[in-house]
């Protein structure tokens, strides 16, 4: 495996990948405005957004298929602005697998060593060695028409990693296949990419599968990245309220800002929040600017209405009715009608002792200043 | 890969009774086709000017004769060439139009099919305008003082390739064209990917999945080369003649129906082999279907 990180790891302190201010138009459409990312060595980034954010565009002007109409991408160092895509040593799995159809698979996991004039006898053993990663030793013979969609997908991400590239691009290569095997490949590519020390950028729409698999998740919005950060600071802190909506259930209470010392309150008649110091000091926010306070659905509790004024200080509240109880499995997932209409989720483990709700119940929600992260509401 | 997917299921539906307007093509066939072919074979064993007891004796004389086997050695060598010109000429040509935009495609095909909107006759005769001594060309490169002497082009195996290659580029360029355009755009950015620079793309992976079209096209311009008849009697010389030319020549000349017709049969069979050969490489569903598709 020495020889595999010829490139993988090479520069610790340089990154793999650098994207400024990249942007792409076509026609007068704005597909990708303006993003700026820096991909460390060895990192596993996903590129998340609604369809037509512009994610596969950007992967395009990494691989080199269609060239960037500003800013500038830097591999390993070094601008790729005048690098044709055949010399750029990144490696692509295609949604589609692109799998050459007039080769077999060992012929195409083949096609790039040869292209680098790698000797025969080494052509052979690092192809054998790429089967035996995706644990299909004895399929090499095969075309790929004559092979599953899943084995497809396994032979395009052995072809590749194979001549170990600089970067490794993933354009929802699991899109195609059923559930059970998705989740299945998730971690087997995952364990592969970390196993060959590989960088790694993943598009991706599906969240569940961003979580699982990355070190850090771009959110994609409208051809700009929205949030960059690990899974556990989209889910926790989210940056806007589009972030918030797109990762995970959450609640959302709308209101004006108005600073009071460290934190604040967001205010809307007759109800008050406050809201906690770091997450005042994260927004920033001008005081009497629309805001929203995201909650998310396991840091709610229901407590009975009465409960009111013995309220601990550090706790906010919230009146809701119940609509609807949902029993899944070890969870119990209330949802339930705010006062000004909007919808609210809870979600409680059994046997945690909380509240009775029936749907048609009037109850109080409740939850500590700091589980609530302060936003600002571009609708407000 | 099921080569019967075509077939009705067995006990399915009887005959669509949508199916019964085919039976004034399948009369017409039977008729004008079916039946001229099966009297040409008999008057090829029957027809004979003086009788002898051996009923192949029409073939007998027509492979006696040297003349007539280099005439079909020809026939085979004019139809060969044509191929090799239409393929050097056609696949190019079809490659621009898999790669430019729809629009400008679109006139490339209307202007590769323009040959079949004028008649073959007016087409040969105009290229003999063009080609003779004091055709066009000869003409214009003498008054501009570039040759003294008119160079040969009509009455050449060069004009007989001209004339036959206009009129059968379109069978090569539209079944290599509607491969073409099935082939995947993203094989060749795969290949880009993987440290293919383009003419090795094009190499390792355009060219071998274009290649069906290119048999399909080749097999076609060759089977319909074998049958040509008025282009090379008028714009080639007289050891460009094929094999059609004898048989009109036996028949309307000498009124030798049996010798025509055997060699007609001869033809016929020899261009059977070929499709037979070509078939243990290339589907003959795909040459064929090709067409209506592009
Ligand atoms: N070749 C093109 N010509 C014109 N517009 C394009 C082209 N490719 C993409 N676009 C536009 O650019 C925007 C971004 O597209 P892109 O394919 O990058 O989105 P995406 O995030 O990959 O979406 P999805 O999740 O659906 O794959 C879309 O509005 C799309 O319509
Ligand atoms: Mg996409």
């Amino acid at each position: 495996m020495s020889a595999r990180s010829r490139h993988w790891g090479a520069a610790p302190d340089r990154p793999a990948l650098a994207l400024r201010n990249l942007s792409k138009v076509f026609g007068d459409v704005p597909a990708v405005d303006g993003v700026d990312l820096e991909v460390r060595q060895g990192e596993f980034i996903t590129l998340l957004g609604p369809s037509g954010s512009g994610k596969t565009t950007t992967l395009r002007m990494i691989a080199g298929f269609t060239l960037q109409s500003g800013g500038t991408i830097e591999i390993d160092g070094v601008d790729m602005g005048h690098v044709p895509p055949y010399r750029r040593d990144v490696g692509m799995v295609f949604q589609n697998y692109a799998l050459f159809p007039h080769m077999t698979a060992a012929e195409n996991i083949a096609f790039p060593l040869q292209m680098r004039r790698v000797g025969r006898p080494e052509i052979k053993r690092r192809v054998a060695d790429a089967l035996g990663l995706v644990k299909l030793e004895g399929l090499g013979q095969r075309y790929p028409r004559q092979l599953s969609g899943g084995q497809q997908q396994r032979i395009a991400f052995a072809r590749a990693v194979v001549f170990n590239p600089r970067l490794l691009l993933m354009d929802e290569p699991l899109g195609a296949l059923d559930k059970k095997l998705r989740e299945a490949l998730q971690l087997e590519v995952m364990h592969i990419s970390r196993q060959l020390g590989a960088t790694v950028v993943y598009v991706t729409h599906d969240q569940d599968e961003a979580l699982v698999m990355s070190d850090r998740i771009a959110i994609f919005s409208r051809g700009r990245i929205e949030q960059l950060g690990t899974g556990e600071d989209l889910y926790e802190r989210p940056a806007s309220l589009f972030v918030a909506d797109f990762i995970g259930e959450s609640n959302i209470l709308r209101g004006r800002f108005e600073p009071a010392g460290d934190g604040g309150w967001l205010v809307r008649d007759p109800w008050r929040w406050q809201v906690g110091a770091a997450a005042a000091a994260r927004a920033s926010l001008e005081g009497g600017s629309a805001a929203a306070l995201v909650v998310r659905p396991e840091r709610l509790r229901i407590v009975g209405v009465d409960a009111g004024p013995g309220l601990a200080t550090g706790v906010n509240a919230v009146d809701a009715i119940v609509r609807d109880v949902l029993y899944l499995g070890s969870m119990r997932k209330f949802e339930l009608v705010l006062p000004d209409g909007n919808a609210a989720v809870v979600r409680q483990q059994r046997g945690g002792g909380g509240h009775e709700g029936r749907a048609g119940d009037r109850v109080r929600l409740t939850w500590a200043v700091d589980d609530g992260v302060l936003v600002a509401d571009p609708h407000g | 890969m099921t080569r019967g997917s075509g077939r009705r299921p067995r006990g399915g539906p009887i005959v669509d009774r949508w199916a019964l307007l085919a039976i004034p093509l399948i009369a017409f066939l039977v008729a004008f086709f079916l039946v001229p072919l099966i009297v040409v074979s008999l008057r090829s064993v029957a027809d004979f000017p003086k009788p002898t007891g051996d009923i192949f004796s029409n073939y007998g004389r027509f492979f006696a004769s040297a003349a007539n086997l280099r005439v079909l050695a020809n026939t085979f060598w004019v139809a060969a060439l044509s191929t090799v010109v239409c393929l050097a000429l056609g696949y190019p040509y079809a490659y621009l139009m898999n790669i430019v935009r729809p629009r400008v495609a679109g006139l490339l095909l209307i202007a590769v099919l323009l040959p079949f909107w004028s008649s073959l006759l007016v087409r040969t005769y105009a290229w003999q305008v063009i080609l003779r001594d004091t055709g066009i060309i000869n003409t214009f490169l003498l008054d501009w003082g570039l040759i003294t002497e008119p160079i040969p082009l009509i009455r050449t195996t060069l004009g007989v390739m001209l004339g036959m290659s206009q009129v059968l580029l379109p069978f090569m360029v539209l079944p290599i064209y509607a491969v073409m355009r099935r082939i995947d755009p993203e094989y060749t950015k795969a290949a880009a990917n993987l440290g293919a620079p383009p003419f090795a793309a094009f190499r390792r992976v355009f060219l071998p999945l274009s290649l069906p079209g290119v048999l399909a096209g080749s097999l076609l311009v060759f089977v319909l080369a074998l049958g040509f008849y008025i282009t090379p009697a008028l714009l080639g010389s007289p050891k460009d003649t094929m094999i059609s030319q004898f048989i009109a020549n036996a028949v309307q000349q000498r009124l030798d129906w049996g010798i025509g017709a055997t060699m007609a049969v001869i033809l016929m069979g020899l261009t059977l082999v070929v499709l037979f050969v070509a078939s243990r490489f290339i589907r003959l569903r795909d040459v064929f279907g090709s067409l209506e598709e592009s």
